[in-house]
């Protein structure tokens, strides 16, 4: 038989993540500090309104690009959030989660051989999503000292004449970086001389505790080379229901919504249905939401300082990424040894890419209580490995 | 109301008995500002009391708990706070709201049995002068209290890695 299978996909890794979850769920007492979605349950007035658009009957599908109320109140949020307006006819493609958006992104932006410089460490699905668009992906190590932000630097330093996107993961899963309007501008500017395209994944736009979200888009000049990716999975506590969206210039998104069109449809009725009472009304959840986020995190940044952890203070998303250099282990070592000896499961930060080696990432989408029991069994690990 | 007061009541109001180390952390507030703060609400009557939900059921002490509909003739100058004051200094009136609508003053009532709870209606609410009349519900069964959800929550059904 010939062999049935594409080389491009075989070559690509399987996610380094997926390992740990086999291990964990044979563990009934493990503590998992593992987990990229938020532990509360989506907001009710959300779930039933999904549940009142099940017995209204409206099992149909929708039109490509979602409904026509759905796209009029994310083009209103934005506005309100990012102050950047989108024609919600013509520039707004609700997707199957956020993570739809890259792969059409990708897809209908890059020819072979061009490049997609992707800085690390980030969320997984970047790389593998522009090597199946026959991109090349660059990789950009950030570093602990910048706060893991991405500076005009490392930036100019990744550009060849073959550069087409840049990737701005921010704020970022797993460091919990965020960049600020002051860390943006040089970077606006680096993309405008070379006349590059932004894909601006504001997943985590909602779950910022210092300052508000400042999108590239909102910068003069960036709006018709930037692709705005957001959703409700984290923000809204919706990872389930699979609904994201892309916004971008009427050119682009027009092609992608070609793609969208013939290989997913529409995303789910229902869950667009839902999702409208979420933007309308779900606001004061959301805060609470983040509100419960924020003790949580300077409960472990506290924690940290008195473990004499090495980690620098996260301001969004959900997660912090400790230094565990100090140990003379691999991240994923490190991770292994920490499940097996006191079973708490975080993941190592090299599942993120390389520049995540030495770091480990630990998600505070868990109650208090948890957080306060995994955060004893990681003391005492670190302790016993210190005191070798 | 300042933003500082408003979380510290939020957490004290799910947790009362919250460690002022611990939330001096989840706030980043010095303790000492934190204690100064709660004193000062005390003080000022913002703060009325701790308390703790019980679950006397599964404690084993049975009580029977009733919601009073109070029909009230209003008093010259006092309106219905006279009346209201009267049946708030029985301890078997968990607590006591003027309402709109239908009757005038909801009663909440505790009680070891069915009837020690119709003997105090009977006996001590309807003769209160100014009482028209009163509409009697047992609670037969409790499933939230206070914002907190009495019935069993479902395990969480999360995966335990993603990414």
């Amino acid at each position: 038989m010939r062999n049935p299978l594409s080389q491009k996909v075989v070559e690509i890794k399987p996610s380094g993540i997926r390992k740990f979850f086999d291990v964990v769920s044979e563990m009934p007492d493990a503590i998992s500090l593992g987990v990229g979605e938020p532990d509360f349950d989506t907001p009710w007035r959300i779930r039933e309104e999904g549940i009142y658009s099940l017995e209204r009957g409206r099992t149909f599908y929708t039109s490509n690009a979602g409904l026509k109320e759905l796209k009029v109140e994310i083009s209103r949020y934005l506005e309100r959030k990012i102050d950047v307006a989108y024609d919600p006819d013509k520039e707004v493609i609700v997707t199957v989660g956020g993570s739809e958006g890259i792969d059409l992104a990708f897809r209908a932006m890059l020819d072979p051989g061009d490049e997609v410089l992707i800085p690390q460490p980030s969320y997984v699905s970047y790389l593998p999503c522009a090597v199946l668009a026959d991109g090349v992906p660059v990789v950009i190590p950030l570093q602990q000292k910048n706060e893991f932000k991405l500076t005009r630097e490392e930036l100019e330093a990744a550009i060849t004449p073959r550069t087409k996107i840049l990737v701005l993961p921010f704020p970022n899963n797993p460091t919990g970086a965020v960049m600020s309007r002051e860390d943006l501008e040089p970077v606006a500017e680096v993309v405008k001389e070379h006349d590059l395209f932004v894909l601006s994944d504001e997943i985590y736009s909602e779950l910022t505790y210092k300052d508000d979200h400042v999108s590239i888009a909102a910068l003069p000049g960036m709006r018709e080379r930037t692709l705005v990716i957001n959703g409700f999975s984290k923000g809204f506590a919706m990872t389930g229901w699979r609904l994201g969206y892309i916004c971008a210039p009427e050119e682009i998104a027009k092609q992608m919504l070609k793609i969208h069109q013939y290989a997913i449809m529409c995303a789910p009725t229902n869950s667009q249905y839902a999702a409208i009472e979420g933007l309308r009304h779900c606001e004061g959840e959301v805060q609470e939401m983040r509100a419960s986020y924020n003790q949580r995190r300077r409960y472990l940044m506290h924690e940290m300082k008195r473990m004499h952890l090495d980690c620098f203070e996260p301001f969004g998303a959900f997660y912090v990424f400790p230094n565990i250099q100090e140990f003379g282990m691999s991240s994923e070592e490190f991770a292994t040894r920490l499940l097996e000896e006191e079973k708490v499961a975080v993941v190592p930060g090299s599942a993120f890419g390389d520049s995540g080696e030495g770091y480990i990432r630990i998600s505070y989408a868990y109650s208090l209580d948890d957080l306060k029991e995994a955060v004893g069994r990681v003391g005492s690990f670190i302790d016993r490995m210190r005191n070798r | 109301m300042n933003d500082m007061r408003k979380q510290i009541l939020k957490n004290l109001e799910v947790n009362s008995r919250i460690d002022l180390a611990e939330l001096s952390v989840l706030l980043d507030i010095e303790e000492a500002v934190i204690a100064n703060e709660i004193a000062d609400m005390e003080k000022e009557g913002i703060i009325c009391g701790y308390h703790t939900l019980i679950d006397w059921d599964k404690a084993g002490d049975d009580r029977v708990n009733a919601l009073i509909e109070v029909r009230v003739t209003p008093q010259r100058e006092k309106g219905f706070d006279k009346t209201a004051e009267r049946i708030c200094n029985y301890p078997e009136v968990t607590a006591a709201y003027l309402i709109s609508g239908s009757y005038d003053i909801l009663v909440t009532l505790e009680g070891k049995t069915l009837l020690e709870v119709s003997r105090f209606v009977s006996g001590k609410l309807s003769p209160i002068e100014a009482v028209i009349s009163t509409t009697t519900h047992f609670i037969l069964k409790k499933y939230k209290d206070h914002g907190t959800a009495l019935m069993k929550r479902s395990k969480s059904e999360r995966m335990a890695v993603t990414p």
